[in-house]
This record gives C-alpha cells, sequence and structure tokens, in this order.
C-alpha cells in the first residue's frame, strides 16, 4: 500500500510541475498590441559562423544583422532589386575606372559618431588588409593597390591600405579601380561595402561583442548563440525607418522546433520553412506563408581539369545530361515547388532590365529524352560509361534531388547505372574535394548572388580563374565579353554583352542550370506588410506588429 | 579506502590521454575545416593560409595535439571559428546541459526507483504487469519520437508548456525536456530495481528482519532497497555522463543550447577546437561519475569498504 502512495506523491510532483511551467509559460514579449509602431517581433535565427563584422560575414543569418544594423551607399530595392542611392549623394565617372564618391549630409552612427567619407575609406581598407582575415576581402579585389594590400601569393603584404582610395573632403572621396568595372556602383550595397565607426578600430572586441552601425535597428542585448534583441533606433536619419519597436533574434537549434513555436504562438516569423512541414503549410497558415523567388541558382558544374570532360564532343554530352533532367518533376515532387526549372543561367529577380532572360537556355534545358540520349551517343558517350554526381550529404536535401536527377537520367537513358549519386560526409570536406580538384564527373554547385547583377552570376562563376570557378572552365570568347560589358559605360548595353557571354555559356553547356531556389516564411497573425528582398532575407524594417 | 581512490585515480590518466587523442585524430581526418567557412565559394588562397596559421592548423597533427593538450592544462580550450573562446561556450553550455541532466536523473530516481519497488514488492499483480509493459513501450519508442510527440501535444495543441527552451533555460522549462530525455533510462531503472527487489525479498536477511517484527516501512527501507540499489546505482552512476553526451536529440528538439548543440554545430563546422574541448570535459564527467559510483559502493555496502 505504502508503495502505491510513493507512485501517487511521484505522479503529483509531475503534474504540478507540468501545472507550474505552464503558468510561467505566459508569453512576456507579446505585450503592446494596439500596432503602435512600439511593439517587438520575434524572428527565427541561425548561429553566424564568423564575427559580426561587415567584412568578414559571407552567410545569411549575419548578414541578416548587418542588414538591419547597417546602411551603406547603395540599397537594394526590396521589390525590383534594382541599386539605389542610400548615404550616396552621387557617385560620377566618366572612364567606368575613376569613381569619385559624395556621401550624404546629415547621417550619423547610433552612438553619435558622424558618418563621413573616411568612415567608408577605413572600413574598406580594414577589409582589404590581409592581415585582417576578412572573409569578403575580395570584395575590395577591383579597388588599385588590392595586390599590395592582400598578396593573393600569401607573400608578405607590403601596404597596410589600398592606393586607389583617397579622402578628398569631409564628405567625398576618391576611388580607383584597376580596371574598367561599369557596373562598380551597383556593387556598393552589399554589406561588406558598410562605412565603420572609430570605435570599431580603437575597441575592436568590445565592438564585435554588440556592433554599432548607422542602420535603422540598434543593438540591445546579444546572448551569443542564443539571441539578439534589437530595438528600433529613434534618432535614423534615413526614410526607411523601423515599422516597429524591435526584432529578437532567436537562435533555433532546428528549424522545425521554430516552426513549431511559430503554430504554438511563441514565435512571429520563420524564415525557413522546413521541408518537412511545407506539404501542410498551405493549410497551417494560409496566406501567411510567403514563396517568392530569391536570388540563388542551383547548377551542375564539370571538371573541366578532368581531359574526359574536356575533350571535343563533350559539348554535345554535357547537353544530352541536361536535356535528360526532368526539372518540372522533380521542383514539383521533390521541393514542393519551392524551386522553379531554370531557363538560364541568372535568377528571375533581376529582371528583365537587370539581365534575366526566360528561356535562354532554349532545348538545351528542355526535358527530351529521346534527344537526350541521341545527344549522349553523338557526343562519344559518357566518360567510363557512367557519370557520378558528388554532392554533400549533411546539410540541405541534396540526396533528394540527387537521386531524382540520376533516376531522370536513368530513365532517358534506359540504363540503370547510367548515374549514380555520389555523397560526401561534410561541407568541409566536399569543399576541400572540389578546391584540391578531386570531382571526377558533375558535381553540385549553388550560387547565392551577392547583389542583383548580371556580372554576379556569370564572372566569379565562369570567367577564366575566376575565385568561384570550381569547375575551371574556360573560354577565349566568353572572357572577351564579359571584358567588353564591363567596359560599357551604358548598363542596357553591358546587359546585352553579358547575355551575349552567356550564350557561349550555353553553346558548350559549362554547367548545366537546374533551378532557381525561392525565399519561404510563415508568419504570426500579429504581423502584416511582410515580404523577403531578393536576398531571401526578411524586410524587417517594414514590418508592422499589432 | 585511500589507495583505493588514489588507484582510481591515476587509472583515470591513460583513460583521458587515448580518448581525447582519438578524438583529436577523428576530427583531423575528416579535412580542412577552413573550407568550409567561405560558403560555396573557395576561400582566397591568402586569407585561408592566414586562418590556418592563425588556429595552428599548418603544423603537423602530433605537433598540434600536444601544443593543444599542453593549452588545456592551463586553462586554455582555443577559440572557436565565430570568434568565441571555447571556454566561454563551455561556460554558456555547461550549466544548462547540467541542469537538464538533474532534472533527468532526479525523475529516473524518483520515478523509476518508485515503480520498481512497487513492482518488485507485487510480482505478477496487475500494477506489475502494466508497468512492465508500459516500460517496453517507453523502451521501444525512440527518445525523438516521444520528444515531438510531448512538443506538439503540450506546446501546440494543448499549450500548457512553450514548445521551446527559451535561453534562461530554467529548471521549470526543462522538465518536460528532462523527462524526455530521462524516460528510456527511467525504464531501464525501473526494470533493474523491480529485479533485484523481487531477489532481495526472499532472501534470509530480510525475513530475519520482518521475523523480529520490525515496521514494514523500515524493512523495506533500510533493508531491502539499501541492499537492491547497488545495480542501480552503477546504472544511474554512468548514466549521468550518457545523459550530458547525449541530450543531443532532446537538445534540438526543445532548441536547448546546451553541451549536445555545441558539440552538434562543430562537428557540422568541423571546429575542432570546439569539438575536442567539450569532448574533452565530457570524458573527465565521465571518469569523475564513475569513480563517485565506486565510492558509493563503498557506503551502500561496508563489505566493499574494507577490500
Amino acid at each position: 500500500m505504502r508503495g502505491a502512495t510513493h507512485a501517487k506523491w511521484a505522479a503529483c510532483a509531475v503534474s504540478v510541475a507540468l501545472a507550474a511551467t505552464a503558468c510561467g509559460g505566459g508569453d512576456s514579449d507579446s505585450g503592446g498590441g494596439s500596432g503602435d509602431g512600439g511593439a517587438v517581433l520575434s524572428s527565427s535565427w541561425g548561429d553566424p559562423q564568423n564575427p559580426l563584422e561587415p567584412a568578414n560575414t559571407n552567410e545569411v543569418q549575419g548578414g541578416k544583422v548587418l542588414d538591419m544594423i547597417f546602411r551603406s551607399l547603395k540599397k537594394y530595392d526590396p521589390e525590383t532589386g534594382k541599386a539605389e542611392d542610400m548615404l550616396a549623394e552621387k557617385i560620377e565617372t566618366s572612364d567606368s575606372q575613376n569613381f569619385t564618391i559624395t556621401v550624404k549630409d546629415g547621417w550619423t552612427f547610433s552612438n553619435g559618431e558622424k558618418v563621413t567619407a573616411k568612415s567608408f575609406v577605413d572600413a574598406w581598407n580594414y577589409g582589404a588588409s590581409l592581415k585582417n582575415n576578412q572573409k569578403n576581402a575580395y570584395f575590395f579585389g577591383y579597388i588599385e593597390g588590392y595586390d599590395k594590400a592582400h598578396p593573393e601569393d600569401g607573400s608578405k603584404q607590403t601596404a597596410q591600405t589600398l592606393s586607389g582610395l583617397k579622402v578628398t573632403g569631409d564628405r567625398t572621396f576618391t576611388v580607383k579601380l584597376s580596371q574598367k568595372f561599369s557596373t562598380f556602383p551597383d556593387t556598393l550595397g552589399y554589406p561588406a561595402y558598410a562605412p565603420l565607426p572609430q570605435a570599431f578600430f580603437t575597441d575592436h572586441a568590445a565592438w564585435v561583442k554588440k556592433p554599432v552601425g548607422n542602420g535603422p535597428y540598434t543593438i540591445d542585448t546579444y546572448t551569443k548563440g542564443s539571441q539578439m534583441a534589437l530595438k528600433k533606433w529613434d534618432g535614423y536619419p534615413g526614410d526607411d525607418k523601423a515599422q516597429n519597436g524591435g526584432v529578437t533574434l532567436k537562435v533555433y537549434t532546428d528549424n522545425n522546433t521554430a516552426y513549431t513555436d511559430l503554430m504554438a504562438g511563441n514565435l512571429d516569423l520563420v524564415d525557413d520553412v522546413p521541408a518537412a512541414q511545407l506539404k501542410n503549410v498551405q493549410s497551417d497558415l494560409g496566406d501567411r506563408y510567403i514563396n517568392t523567388p530569391a536570388g540563388i541558382i542551383q547548377t551542375l558544374a564539370f571538371p573541366f581539369y578532368d581531359s574526359d570532360w574536356n575533350k571535343s564532343g563533350m559539348e554535345k554530352v554535357r547537353t544530352g545530361l541536361s536535356r535528360a533532367i526532368n526539372r518540372e518533376q522533380i521542383t514539383e515532387t521533390i521541393f514542393q515547388k519551392t524551386r522553379t526549372p531554370a531557363t538560364d543561367w541568372t535568377s528571375p529577380v533581376l529582371g528583365e532590365d537587370g539581365g534575366f532572360k526566360e528561356g535562354l537556355c532554349g532545348d538545351a534545358c528542355e526535358y527530351n529524352p529521346a534527344a537526350a540520349k541521341n545527344l549522349i551517343e553523338e557526343g562519344g558517350g559518357l566518360p567510363g560509361g557512367q557519370v557520378k554526381i558528388t554532392y554533400n550529404a549533411d546539410t540541405g536535401s541534396h540526396k533528394q534531388w540527387v537521386d531524382a536527377v540520376c533516376n531522370s537520367i536513368n530513365n532517358a537513358l534506359d540504363n540503370d547505372k547510367a548515374c549514380v549519386g555520389n555523397p560526401v560526409g561534410t561541407f568541409a570536406d566536399y569543399r576541400n574535394q572540389i578546391t584540391e580538384k578531386k570531382m571526377s564527373g558533375p558535381f553540385r554547385a549553388g550560387w547565392q548572388m551577392d547583389y542583383p547583377l548580371i556580372q554576379n552570376f556569370l564572372q566569379p562563376l565562369y570567367y577564366t580563374n575566376a575565385s568561384s570557378n570550381d569547375g575551371k572552365w574556360s573560354n577565349k570568347d566568353f572572357d572577351k565579353l564579359v571584358n567588353e560589358a564591363n567596359a560599357e559605360t551604358d548598363t542596357a548595353k553591358a546587359v546585352g554583352k553579358f547575355q551575349d557571354a552567356e550564350e557561349v555559356l550555353r553553346d558548350n553547356m559549362g554547367a548545366i542550370p537546374l533551378w532557381y531556389q525561392n525565399g519561404s516564411a510563415g508568419y504570426s497573425e500579429r504581423l502584416s506588410d511582410v515580404k523577403l528582398n531578393p536576398f531571401s532575407v526578411p524586410v524587417y524594417n517594414e514590418i508592422k506588429v499589432s | 579506502m585511500g589507495r583505493y581512490v588514489v588507484r582510481r585515480l591515476l587509472q583515470m590518466i591513460p583513460v583521458f590521454i587515448g580518448a581525447t587523442l582519438l578524438i583529436f585524430l577523428m576530427v583531423n581526418v575528416m579535412g580542412d575545416p577552413i573550407a568550409g567557412l567561405c560558403g560555396d565559394r573557395q576561400c582566397d588562397p591568402a586569407t585561408a593560409a592566414q586562418l590556418k596559421k592563425e588556429f595552428g592548423l599548418d603544423k603537423p597533427v602530433w605537433q598540434q595535439y600536444l601544443t593543444y593538450m599542453g593549452n588545456v592544462f592551463t586553462g586554455d580550450f582555443g577559440t572557436a571559428f565565430n570568434g568565441q573562446e571555447v571556454t566561454e561556450l563551455m561556460r554558456t553550455a555547461f550549466p544548462v546541459t547540467i541542469r537538464l541532466t538533474i532534472v533527468a536523473i532526479f525523475f529516473e530516481i524518483v520515478i523509476g526507483i518508485t515503480l520498481g519497488v512497487v513492482t518488485g514488492l507485487r510480482r505478477g499483480r496487475p500494477v506489475d504487469t502494466s508497468v512492465l509493459m508500459l516500460t517496453l513501450v517507453v523502451i521501444s519508442v525512440p527518445t525523438f519520437v516521444t520528444g515531438l510527440l510531448l512538443q506538439l501535444l503540450l506546446g501546440v495543441e494543448w499549450g500548457w508548456i512553450k514548445p521551446s527552451v527559451s535561453t534562461d533555460a530554467t529548471f521549470g522549462e526543462l522538465i518536460v525536456p528532462g523527462l524526455v530525455l530521462a524516460s528510456v533510462s527511467l525504464a531501464y531503472v525501473t526494470r533493474l530495481t523491480r529485479t533485484s527487489i523481487a531477489e532481495n525479498k526472499q532472501s534470509d536477511y530480510v525475513r530475519t528482519a520482518v521475523a523480529k517484527g520490525l515496521p514494514r516501512r523500515r524493512v523495506v527501507i533500510r533493508h531491502l532497497l539499501r541492499n537492491s540499489l547497488i545495480p542501480v546505482v552503477t546504472f544511474i552512476g554512468t548514466d549521468i555522463g550518457a545523459l550530458m553526451g547525449g541530450a543531443i536529440v532532446t537538445e534540438r528538439i526543445f532548441n536547448i543550447h546546451g553541451v549536445g548543440y555545441e558539440l552538434y554545430q562543430g562537428i557540422l563546422r568541423q571546429n575542432t577546437q570546439t569539438v575536442v574541448g567539450f569532448v574533452t570535459v565530457l570524458v573527465l564527467v565521465f571518469l569523475i561519475a564513475n569513480l563517485l559510483v565506486d565510492l558509493l559502493y563503498a557506503v551502500l555496502d561496508p563489505r566493499i569498504r574494507y577490500a
């Protein structure tokens, strides 16, 4: 009998404890429901991989914060992706190589310091200098003197600053590039080009603990690895003031938990709907689910350093493989329409004026098993009779789509063994094998744009020896057209040249375009005016909380 | 007794060195961690070389290990890739996981042993059978199923708890995750206690105690339970280490930023410093927990004290 009472006591303890958490679980940050612009919203976040410095942040999670606390010379329109003047009063050039930049008056950092020409020049010099280990240093690679401040071969750095940057007045500075680059001003909206206050240089450790910028939000508290509370900066001089009182970014270990929290009313905004929930998201959220194109394209790259893949006739095999992939079916069944079949090598977010041309790929990207089989036979067949598609298996749902692509190719070729997936354990190891040129067949490649320009989708990826040309594709005609495009001062003509280059890429099938990736988000009933910008990051300052 | 403790402490040294060396080698064969730091593009070679130098990755592995261990003894666990000291990560992660482990162990002891005693004393009766069935169910269902199910029911459907744990991770918030984490071990504790109690119930000293006319409560707690607890204590002791290192699934489900989460991030980002640092501490926890178990034996059974 006594034993039984013990059991009862334990059971009671549990239920009391449960009740206690329920009582203590009242939401603390959902106060202020009047829509006065003072209410704070909570949003899911991931732990940034690198310290939060503008020139050192190269992934979405850190970029999200920089986007809230910094404003640069230009800003990309969240709707159209067009680069518009923000802190820049004017950017002048006569030869696409020497630029004179005037900074607007009246801007300050949130600590009261004025934003001057020096704030930019110092920040850029810091970003470019090799000794600071900034992962985005290559953004300053076009500026003259970069080879001295950041010697690529790892030899001793001979200059601390870029010789191409000169402060000419309180609010003016000049930039000299090492080559013509007509769309250079449009790249200046990228966070790496953000201005930095003196406090960054005088007490760097303190600044990194709690970054200070000049954007619509300031950082209130930052607990590394778990939470960042940003509040609206009332003294913000720009016209894109925050429409809410602040944003609390919560780090989630798993995006499924974030989604569950949204369902339970414990979180307001999830900007990455987990793949497993895509089936229910329409019924769960209705029109509070956003699924819009982002500046991301996925492709299959080829190892052009391998003579098997680089001999003549192989362009037919590559085109044949492209035609053997049923993009429609894969995007629908595996990605639940969160990807769109690609018909060129850029992204719809550029818009037609920006260089996106639907159908530029033409027949080469259309599914046609019979044509695919013919092309591959004409080209001399698959090297070794089989293609292996290499991918990293640790993140994303790469395994699923690679298997589906292979399945599609196998069906087209009537051969069970024509294509197999080749998983690599970790992302780091995968990158390692790419850098060491160990790929023996096509491999997964993804590109998230740095800035919404057609140049950014072509030059870093396919120009001879470019930084992200992982397949080492090289084509004289392509390089020539890209150079011409960069020298062109008229934007429309430059875009035209880039598209000509893209056609060269198509005719040689330098990489198979697969699909454009969408950004997806879901939000609670408290929010309105939620949208994603072309980088698939929520436009936080426009969100209204009721 | 003193010599026994010293001997046990000395035994810990080779185990410690062997375990850390193994982990160090395992993380290192996974390839160059810097390669994964720049996202889907190649790091520019100069910066990559500089970063390697900064993290000491340009030296041979044995040299890296020696410097690393040398630093560890001075309390320096190195720097994680995001610029944070690993000791700082530990300071935030370990208290959370320790709290979670305490909750889990508490449930194991209170519920597990109570149920074990009840069923052990009532072998073959309906209570016994139903509890046995229940433990079988708990053992066979994986933790992530229990966790997700409880999260969905209590958190979303009924709204009793928040589905995720906040940054503070207070004891109150950790009750459900702790219960989930403890569930499988709890079932084992119940079964172990039950068997042990049922066996000892027949023994001479219990019969003597009953014959002496001692109150039933005293017989059960002082005589029967104390002797039956030895295997259970072993199990719970080794479980402390297992719970701390193995909380990774539970921590992911309930968004707890503890040791499991840091380890997961470290492995994903191939961050040698974080992974080796945390595992080193976990190895120590295992060793100390085992030592404590052995010392507890002596308390429970005087015969061991003089051995």
